[in-house]
């Protein structure tokens, strides 16, 4: 809908609201997509603000480096970043028109996100046999297992989410009858994958390297 | 269109740069600088890739700016706090230490 019949139909209903977003002039839900997401980066700066004045008032807190590894959380993160990559494709593909070009990018995408669940899973496994509990742990502060647990949980929930609602897309994209009648829903998806990525790049760091 | 209303930025270019910022991080936990400096270099970095990502792959740079402001305050929210936080790292008696279990009989 063009802004000019957009607006004249606001009017002529008495709308007192304009009928497009004033900030994102495609969408409301592009809007909303942004503004949900600075709610939830804001519940995971807290997690990680915590994290980080709780370990700085810790004195034996265990060296994350040296008790989780980062051979496979590094190949993990590279698999996210991958999985970003084939979500902009999909968004690019549906420009074109290409509708089966599309949904294979967005399978390729929530592949990825179903593999790093996966690796969560086998790291989470290997780590609680090693001793790594949420109350407890056999090398240093208890805290140290209950925030690993709690915000790398976190995120692995979004990742679940988010695989689904990949999934769901695809089947979107097959029901539109046109390409570009599910563009901008594909977008407001690649934004809170993006995310999704951006927040693990946030805890690699914070939780593993640091 | 949306599809048309905007220039795609070289996707692939981000993709490399984050590929290669990852790969410096894993190298900066080697360096020898000591754990600020290298701390400071890790958060530098990882800023870094996840602006990249907003910038980029969320297209918030052909976005109003008043979204991302929007985008934004979280960032800055988190990190206040982290100041808030802070001053008990350091202003703190003795640092908090995994207290270990009594042993059975010493119960009274």
């Amino acid at each position: 809908m063009s802004a000019a019949t957009s607006h004249a139909a606001a009017t002529s209903h008495g709308a007192v609201e304009p009928a497009e977003s004033p900030l994102t002039p495609e969408s409301w839900g592009k809007l909303g997509m942004w503004i949900f997401l600075a709610g939830d980066a804001v519940g995971f700066g807290t997690l990680l603000a915590a994290y980080g004045g709780m370990r700085a008032t810790s004195a034996d807190w265990p060296n994350p480096y040296e008790v989780l590894g980062i051979n496979l959380t590094a190949a993990m993160t590279f698999l996210l970043i991958c999985s970003s990559v084939t979500m902009v494709k999909a968004l690019e593909w549906l420009g074109r028109g290409d509708r089966a070009k599309a949904k294979m990018f967005l399978l390729f995408t929530a592949l990825g996100g179903a593999i790093f669940v996966g690796c969560q899973a086998f790291e989470w496994t290997h780590l609680i046999h090693r001793g790594l509990h949420i109350n407890g742990n056999p090398w240093g502060a208890s805290l140290f297992g209950t925030t690993f647990f709690l915000i790398t949980g976190f995120h692995g929930l979004h990742v679940t989410g988010g695989v689904i609602y990949l999934l769901a897309m695809i089947g979107v994209v097959s029901r539109r009858p046109a390409p570009a009648a599910s563009y901008n829903m594909v977008e407001i998806t690649g934004l809170y994958w993006h995310f999704v990525d951006l927040v693990w790049i946030m805890v690699f760091t914070f939780m593993y390297l640091l | 269109m949306a599809a048309e209303s905007h220039k795609h930025p070289n996707y692939m270019a981000i993709f490399w740069i984050l590929a290669i910022l990852t790969v410096v991080e894993i190298a900066v936990v080697f360096l020898p600088f000591g754990k600020i400096v290298n701390g400071t270099m890790l958060c530098v970095l990882a800023v870094t890739k996840a602006a990249l990502v907003a910038a980029y792959f969320m297209h918030l740079k052909f976005e109003t700016r008043t979204l991302a402001l929007i985008a934004i305050t979280p960032l800055t929210i988190a990190t206040l706090l982290v100041f808030v936080i802070l001053p008990d790292a350091f202003f703190v008696d003795h640092k908090t230490a995994n207290v270990k279990p009594a042993p059975a009989g010493a119960k009274h």
